[in-house]
């Protein structure tokens, strides 16, 4: 079981949050080419080691988190607020 | 290498056993090769033979970083069918169940292929529609499907749970030429095939970087040494991306997820059949080997890996699956689970194709069904790197199709590679 630290609600099993997929993802603008498209919906880095994921705490505050996360040993490094506005409301609560 | 016949076995029962020659050599490798296949898995290994089979190129090797038959093609279900609808899929998976059927005596091995029926049980109408469809597909093609009432099902499988009100089973879709396969022989008879052939298997022989010259890669660096090849091949699924980015070539519609299976300990024949059990998206699928081990698996573990072990709440899952289905299950003990990574791609089906590189030719993507595949997967890829061009049942598996929106989606579940289950 992976234990994912959510800001909001404290230290929970995994089970309780759905899987996103890469958090690095930059979407290009509307009017970029469709090769520009086709890499950001489809092609992906897949990294064996530290990699910067989003998570959905579906089962409990239901907030967008981004977890720092081995996809070798699964030991997470950091936890993160999806938004970065809300990071610094996290932090000024502490 | 000694042949398996009737008259060996005689011979060497007279004598001890003592005249059977190893099932393939262990060379030292050549500096340089025809073709260079990175990935002695089942894929690999089939590419091997069908090279010097089909093709007649007799120089080649196969590189495997561990050893054979111990990665993925030791960590599946076994499980065979071709049960497919999208065109280049239907074709391609039924040509790969036709090798099946004779490939213990392609191969000179009993690879105890047992088409045993794959039953794949609807649990709503529209279930039975979707399935319906599908299925109706498949015979249109010349494959073999057909559905099973309630009646039928239950004179065939008596002992699953008729009885669940959440999930009632209202009858199966069945493919009757499917089953499955005893996997470790696969890997050896295709590797004792190959070697017989001419094909240097190479094990403990791991890539760790390439020397590119011109465009092209000029030679392969290994735990063995420098290796060159005129031609190259990946077939290292689940690993894929860490190769392509050693190869500088970026990014890959592909993630690696990992998906358990388990074996229980053995008991007396119960299940003369491969069951499917599948709700809501949830999977659950089942059959029993010949030493009597019912070997079952799941679903995906949802979020992306590259640890070759499971995690926990899957193994409740698939428990509690198995006991809705299969109540007669449940005081059975577990001996072994396990994680095989996958190559889980945008779109659910599979690569075999060219690649920015002129001489580099890329099999991979083989999400939840690169077992049945093996053999297919070697003819075509083996047929790629000989001539050049995608045959065209292989034609749209290219990293192209996404740009084209061509997308081969089975399940239509959009770019979401954990859920092409």
């Amino acid at each position: 079981m992976i234990r994912i630290n959510c800001p909001y609600c404290g230290e929970r099993d995994h089970s309780e949050f759905s899987y996103g997929g890469d958090a690095t993802i930059n979407y290009p603008s509307l009017d970029s080419s469709e090769k520009e498209w086709t890499e950001a919906i489809f092609f992906r880095k897949n990294i064996k080691g530290f990699q910067f994921e989003t998570w959905h705490h579906s089962n409990g505050c239901r907030m967008w988190l981004v977890v720092e996360r081995s996809t070798v040993t699964h030991e997470i490094k950091s936890v993160k607020p999806c938004h970065p506005n809300l990071q610094k409301v996290v932090e000024n609560n502490k | 290498m000694t042949k398996f016949n009737a008259w060996n076995v005689i011979k060497n029962g007279l004598n001890g056993q003592s005249y059977w020659t190893r099932q393939w050599r262990d060379p030292e490798p050549k500096s340089s090769y025809d073709v260079v296949i990175i990935g002695g898995g089942l894929h690999g290994l089939a590419t091997a033979y069908y090279l010097a089979k089909n093709h007649n190129i007799k120089n080649v090797a196969v590189l495997e970083k561990g050893w054979i038959g111990g990665g993925n093609a030791g960590r599946n279900t076994t499980i065979v069918r071709s049960n497919y609808m999208m065109p280049g899929n239907h074709e391609f998976y039924e040509h790969s169940l036709k090798l099946w059927e004779n490939l213990s005596h392609e191969l000179n091995y009993n690879v105890m292929f047992s088409q045993r029926a794959h039953v794949s049980l609807f649990h709503s109408p529209g279930a039975k529609d979707s399935v319906s469809r599908i299925y109706n597909i498949m015979r249109l093609h010349g494959t073999d499907a057909e559905l099973w009432d309630l009646k039928t099902l239950k004179k065939k499988i008596p002992h699953l749970n008729y009885h669940n009100s959440r999930f009632p089973i209202l009858g199966a879709a069945v493919q009757k030429r499917a089953g499955n396969a005893r996997h470790d022989a696969v890997a050896w008879g295709y590797a004792r095939a190959a070697d017989t052939l001419g094909v240097d298997i190479l094990q403990n022989c791991e890539v760790t970087g390439f020397t590119r010259k011109n465009g092209n890669i000029e030679s392969i660096q290994t735990s063995r040494g420098i290796i060159k090849g005129k031609k190259i091949g990946f077939a290292v699924a689940g690993n894929t991306s860490v190769l392509w980015q050693m190869a500088e070539l970026g990014n890959l519609p592909i993630e690696s997820h990992k998906l358990q299976a388990f074996v229980s300990e053995a008991v007396k024949p119960l299940l003369d059949q491969v069951v499917v059990y599948g709700v809501g998206g949830a999977h659950f699928y089942i059959s029993q080997s010949d030493k009597g081990s019912m070997v079952f698996g799941g679903d995906l573990d949802w979020y992306k890996s590259y640890a070759q072990r499971g995690n926990l709440p899957m193994v409740q899952d698939v428990a509690e699956a198995a006991m809705a289905i299969f109540p007669s299950l449940g005081r059975i003990r577990l001996l072994r689970h396990w994680a095989g990574v996958m190559d889980m791609t945008m779109d659910g089906s599979f690569f075999i194709c060219k690649t920015p590189i002129s001489n580099l030719y890329l099999n991979a993507g083989w999400n939840y069904g690169g077992f049945k595949a093996s053999p297919a997967s070697g003819w075509y890829f083996a047929d790629l790197i000989a001539n050049e061009s995608p045959h065209s049942y292989v034609q749209n598996h290219n990293l192209e199709r996404f740009e084209k929106g061509i997308n081969i989606d089975e399940r239509g579940a959009g770019p979401d590679p954990k859920l092409h289950g």
